[in-house]
């Protein structure tokens, strides 16, 4: 019963039995492509549209948790690491938990500078509020990468 | 999906794999575990920026061409287009990899090359893209895009960008170098002789890794 392969690979695997038919693949090929449109279709409401900042924030928060399950669907079923042992999964998703930390503490910290430097630099929070005399766009032999920041 | 392993079977005692994945194949997936903690930090540095930043640039404004379309306003179009491509080209790996399962040459030969097609093809749009951003006065340490309140930007938008998106379009680079090495390989039957295909699925999770940080990638700066 047990298929014992990898004749090059001293250690012992057991076989994992392929499956058949590709029915998977292309199923999930549709999941990502309709999530996608899904995406671009929300991307461009928020565009077409001008809804207040609190709508804005919901759909982008509707775009991110439609981002994950992308990321999951290519994981799971085209990186094959759902059918791999539960205990090699948790070696590789416990350790992703970091960025639950690493997100929440950066965005945070960057959210504070800003309201620290808009209460105690005004100069800084007028330059950064206020529209431009003119369009800022320069052609390059106007200005060279690099000379102006 | 899961494997069936018998019970009494003893995992750690010596001489197998308890988590029954070849040893390169683990290493591989140990490497994209750091990996993605690199590109994470490159997004979470571009979020705090951006977080601390009283108004940003607006992708729709930035990203509005089409090659061919002169100056119409196509908010999303190309990108999406690149999205596309790179999604296909996944499809055509994870089927390279199945037909590997089956040691089937002639079937890996033919996905593993539209795969490389697909990379090839990503590529070509991310150097367009990049021209025209040059053109239009963006690069590190220059960026001509009005946030979108009006006011003057600073270089962060560009110097983001052109990093992040570059980080990624190297390891797109070297997924197709990768994929070509693989391809010979499968040509002169070195996986045949081997007695199975692990190569291809080891270079195939690298491939899907690379489509999954576009996932991110394309994200950050361009939706939201």
């Amino acid at each position: 019963m047990e298929h014992q392969h990898h004749t090059t690979s001293p250690e012992v695997t057991v076989h994992h039995h392929p499956a058949e038919g590709t029915k998977r693949i292309w199923k999930t090929f549709w999941v990502l492509l309709i999530i996608t449109i899904i995406e671009l279709g929300l991307g461009l409401l928020m565009y077409a549209t001008s809804f207040p900042p609190f709508i804005n924030i919901v759909i982008k928060g509707v775009i991110i948790i439609l981002s994950l399950a992308k990321a999951f669907y290519i994981v799971s079923i085209f990186m094959h690491l759902g059918d791999e042992l539960r205990n090699m999964i948790m070696t590789i998703v416990v350790p992703l938990l970091l960025f639950v930390w690493f997100i929440g503490a950066f965005l945070w910290d960057g959210d504070s500078y800003k309201n620290l430097r808009n209460t105690y630099d005004p100069h800084h929070k007028e330059q950064t509020t206020k529209p431009a005399a003119k369009p800022a766009a320069a052609p390059h032999d106007a200005q060279k990468p690099g000379e102006h920041n | 999906m899961a494997q069936a392993v018998p019970a009494d079977r003893k995992w750690w005692s010596g001489g197998k794999s308890p988590f029954n994945v070849e040893y390169g194949k683990l290493m591989m997936w140990y490497f994209l575990m750091s990996d993605t903690f690199t590109f994470g930090a490159f997004l979470i540095s571009y979020g705090t920026i951006r977080f601390s930043s009283n108004s940003w640039p607006d992708a729709n404004h930035v990203f509005n061409s089409f090659p061919f379309a002169g100056h119409a306003n196509l908010p999303l179009a190309f990108v999406s287009l690149m999205t596309f491509i790179l999604i296909m080209s996944s499809v055509t790996m994870v089927l390279a990899v199945h037909e590997g399962h089956h040691m089937n040459r002639k079937g890996v030969i033919k996905w593993l090359a539209w795969t490389i097609v697909g990379g090839l093809a990503f590529l070509g749009c991310q150097a367009w893209e990049w021209t025209h951003l040059y053109h239009q006065g963006a690069w590190w340490g220059s960026n001509p895009f009005p946030n979108a309140n009006g006011s003057v930007a600073s270089s962060n938008f560009a110097n983001f960008f052109f990093t992040i998106t570059g980080f990624h379009g190297f390891h797109v680079f070297s997924g197709v170098i990768i994929n070509v090495i693989v391809l010979i390989m499968t040509i002169k039957g070195a996986f045949d002789k081997r007695g199975h295909y692990l190569m291809v699925e080891k270079a195939g999770l690298y491939w899907h890794f690379v489509d999954l940080v576009w996932v991110f990638v394309f994200l950050c700066f361009y939706l939201i």
